[in-house]
């Protein structure tokens, strides 16, 4: 699959074609987003600043590549030619705002949850975002309510930018009744009907073939049930890691969304770490973006550490989607500040990796370009953050006096069709004995 | 009409590219002709049922649409799905690429969000390529999301043995299915059973296995004109009782019901009543008619093509033992398939497959003993 019919989709720049002396080059320029951050340990030739896939790659050195298409290349190039420090920010004040407060909300949240898997109050399976934050703001903040997401594991973050409350996020960690799940799915298992988050996997691979089939709805209600939506299809996203992608879900589903053009973005969230397997050992060619073309599809990789850049991706892969014109496999080279899991010694990766990637803190770099492009004081930041901690510490009083699940939960919603439950020993069925949903049931 | 009909079914199917295929030629002779009864009633063969089911289910609800291999162009692999792509569209009809877990997994984001899947697997066998999806991912997540997302998925397709088909092609899965909450799992015999179930399964808004069989799919049986009505519905967890009987009671499901009312008109020649009971629905089992049935004759044989441990048996007899011990007059027999991968030779699958005969000397056993292992005159 030629590599130019991922470049066609997107802007056609004029200046592209000379990418790949002028990506090279393109750090002497004043960066226009982000500060240049120092080069990546990966990547011993080329500062990787840009989020050009040519230069930013960490894995390769000068190696020649196919030019595609990275449209916040596109970006920084049409703000390249702007003179650098009066240079128009990306986003507005109020957006900039939301990114600010989203990530916050979730960087506090699964500090908050660490504490508490300490202390004891949330238990079993824990995988925490931090350092990640950008990937889910830079994403989520763009669908509507009828969108939806499709997670895995780890997902807390996923289910706050989609507007779940995170008291009922952290009700759920707690197992109380009054969680998003009442309990019963726990952390792993967050499912919101009313936002559209369709879970929270505990198989890597699993939420794949599910988004791509919520994206079919969305498709199919178009087409077939003739739904008009004046705002375009309704677009699904399917977050998953780097080890992911050697499972053959996900190329059974890159072949089946491209093949009917369904409206999914697939994003994958490369931390470059599968618990203690590192990317780069388990997969044969670790590039993921190129098995996007590979399928028919534009693949791109992007800075995830690096929300303004990840926005302006994610906006065009949504709008194409919308636009009916078919999937996208978005790659952001990200990277978890904390082990896989609360359980997880972390002893395998490098200290001068996490502390090269700890420099790229995505919070931090917004709040500086919020700073230096003057779109918000100091004290109104402060005021954010001041904001999300109580919003936080309220959740984890309103999640601590909840109460536990009655017993007769225990039998509740095996089916959605009570009456498929089973036939008591009277031959009514069991639903309808008056008991039933005080658990005297035989448990 | 419907003789050449079937015939040129057959012929359409002699290329044996697909898997199974070869299996068209294995027909029970009697299907082939149109048994016709003197009363008028209306034959219909189980393909048939499965098909009009499949069509007035389609035309009465557009959230429906089928998905599976070799569902569209091909007519269906083993023609249940025949005529519906040219009646609803590619659109609804949709034939898949050979990827079992994805398209399952679809299927299942699809009932997600209100839309009413079909998922063909051309044989259950391949099922597993898709068991994560049908027990983590549909299963189990009216549970997991405390009833906020249903799954109204209906999983078909043919189960157990076929003729020939080698150790890969011919496993049971009733019990593995049966085993996980949260998933309905029928298995119908006759036309009637067929079209019920399968409207009733459609109609659900949980994820059902519906368990059918590929060598049932040929035969025919008289419907009344009340099976024939587009809003006839079987209900789920409900068994039925093929035939009454005093002297033992024998369950069965799928082909295996077929099998067990024959051994009963073999044993009411010896003066052996025997009541068949058709399960029809594996998960929830029918435990009150079951219980009812072994307190009226005391004595219980149950018949399943699959593995014996830990199958539909196992759970029967332990359901009986609970409820109705003290009426069992003799240990509860179990016929089930041998306990080996299916073998290819002719005469050993028949060996590993359960006979009539055998079933007709259970019932014996139980008859003739009052306590273990005493043989009585």
């Amino acid at each position: 699959m030629s590599a130019f019919s991922a470049v066609k989709i997107l802007h056609a720049h004029p200046s592209l074609a000379v990418r790949s002396s002028a990506a090279e080059s393109s750090s002497n320029k004043p960066k226009p987003s982000f500060p240049s951050s120092p080069s990546s340990p990966f990547n011993s030739t080329n500062p990787s600043s840009s989020s050009s896939s040519l230069s930013s790659s960490p894995l390769r050195g000068n190696r020649r590549r196919p030019i595609l298409a990275v449209s916040s290349d596109v970006v920084s190039k049409k703000q390249q030619q702007r003179p650098p420090l009066v240079a128009t920010p990306a986003v507005t004040r109020e957006e900039s705002l939301e990114l600010y407060e989203d990530m916050i909300l979730g960087r506090t949240f699964e500090d908050m949850c660490a504490q508490m898997y300490y202390r004891g109050k949330m238990f079993g399976f824990v995988h925490l975002y931090n350092g990640q934050e950008a990937v889910s703001t830079g994403f989520i903040k763009l669908l509507s309510r009828a969108d939806s997401v499709v997670s895995t594991y780890r997902d807390h973050v996923h289910a706050l930018s989609k507007g779940v409350p995170a008291r009922a996020v952290m009700a759920e960690l707690f197992g109380k009744a009054t969680g998003c799940c009442r309990g019963q799915g726990g952390s792993m298992h967050m499912f919101s009907a009313e936002h559209n988050l369709l879970g929270g996997f505990a198989f890597i691979g699993e939420g794949i073939p599910v988004a791509t089939g919520a994206a079919f709805t969305s498709k199919y209600r178009y087409e077939v049930l003739k739904e008009s939506n004046p705002n375009g299809l309704d677009v699904t996203l399917a977050f998953f890691g780097d080890g992911t992608c050697n499972n053959g879900q996900f190329f059974e589903c890159l072949n089946m969304a491209q093949l009917w053009k369904l409206p999914i973005v697939f994003v994958v969230e490369n931390n470059l770490w599968a618990i203690g397997m590192s990317h780069l050992r388990s997969t044969s060619d670790p590039e993921i973006w190129k098995k996007g073309p590979a399928f028919g599809m534009p693949g791109v990789h992007v800075d995830g550490m690096d929300v303004l850049k990840v926005r302006e991706v994610a906006k065009e892969a949504i709008e194409r989607a919308r636009r009916g014109e078919g999937p996208t496999l978005v790659e952001c080279e990200t990277y978890r500040f904390r082990g896989h899991s609360l359980a997880d010694p972390d002893e395998l990766r490098k200290p001068d990796e996490k502390a090269h990637y700890a420099t790229r803190d995505p919070i931090t770099a917004l709040k500086k370009y919020i700073l230096e492009h003057n779109l918000a004081s100091e004290s109104e930041l402060k005021t954010i953050e001041k904001k999300i901690d109580d919003e936080i510490e309220e959740a984890v009083e309103f999640a601590d006096s909840s109460p536990h699940p009655p017993r007769s939960q225990l039998l509740e919603n095996v089916f959605a069709d009570p009456k498929g439950f089973g036939i008591g020993p009277d031959g009514k069925y069991r639903c309808e004995d008056p008991k039933f949903t005080q658990g005297t049931a035989q448990v | 009409m419907l003789g050449v009909a079937r015939r040129k079914i057959a012929c359409e199917s002699i290329p044996a590219a697909i898997l199974g295929q070869a299996l068209q030629r294995i027909r029970p002779l009697g299907s082939i002709l149109p048994r016709n009864y003197s009363n008028g009633a209306k034959e219909m063969m189980v393909r048939e049922a499965l098909n009009s089911a499949l069509d007035e289910e389609m035309s009465a609800d557009p959230k429906v649409f089928l998905m599976g291999e070799e569902v569209g162009e091909y007519q269906g692999a083993y023609k249940i799905t025949k005529g519906l792509l040219e009646k609803y569209g590619p659109d609804r009809v949709l034939d898949t690429p050979i990827t079992e877990a994805g398209f399952t997994g679809i299927g299942v984001g699809a009932a997600y969000h209100g839309l009413r899947p079909i998922v063909e697997f051309m044989t259950f066998n391949f099922s597993m390529q898709a068991i994560d999806h049908i027990i983590n991912s549909a299963a189990k997540t009216n549970y997991m999301s405390a009833g906020q997302i249903s799954v109204p998925i209906v999983f078909r397709g043919p189960n157990g043995a076929a003729a020939g088909v080698g150790a890969q092609h011919s496993q049971c899965y009733a019990a593995w299915y049966a085993h996980v909450p949260g998933l309905k799992v029928l298995s119908p015999y006759s036309a009637e059973d067929a079209r019920g179930l399968l409207k009733a399964a459609i109609r659900d808004p949980d994820p059902v296995v519906f368990l059918e069989n590929e060598l049932l799919y040929g035969e025919s049986f008289p419907v009344s004109a009340e099976v024939l009505d587009s809003s006839f519905c079987l209900p789920i967890g409900k068994a039925k009782i093929e035939r009454e009987g005093k002297h033992v009671t024998i369950t069965a499901f799928s082909k295996m019901v077929g099998y067990a009312l024959k051994a009963a008109e073999i044993l009411s020649k010896e003066g052996i009543s025997a009541e068949v009971i058709n399960l029809r629905s594996i998960r929830p089992l029918d435990r009150a008619t079951i219980n009812a049935s072994v307190r009226k004759t005391n004595r219980l044989v149950t018949v399943e093509e699959g593995f014996p441990q830990h199958g539909v048996g196992a759970e029967i007899c332990m359901s009986v033992v609970e409820e109705s011990f003290e009426y069992l007059d003799a240990p509860v027999e179990r016929i089930s398939g041998a306990d080996v991968p299916m073998p290819y030779a002719a005469n050993l699958e028949r060996l590993a497959v359960p006979q009539v005969e055998d079933i007709v000397r259970a019932a014996k056993r139980a008859c003739y003993r009052s306590v273990p292992m005493a043989a009585t005159a």
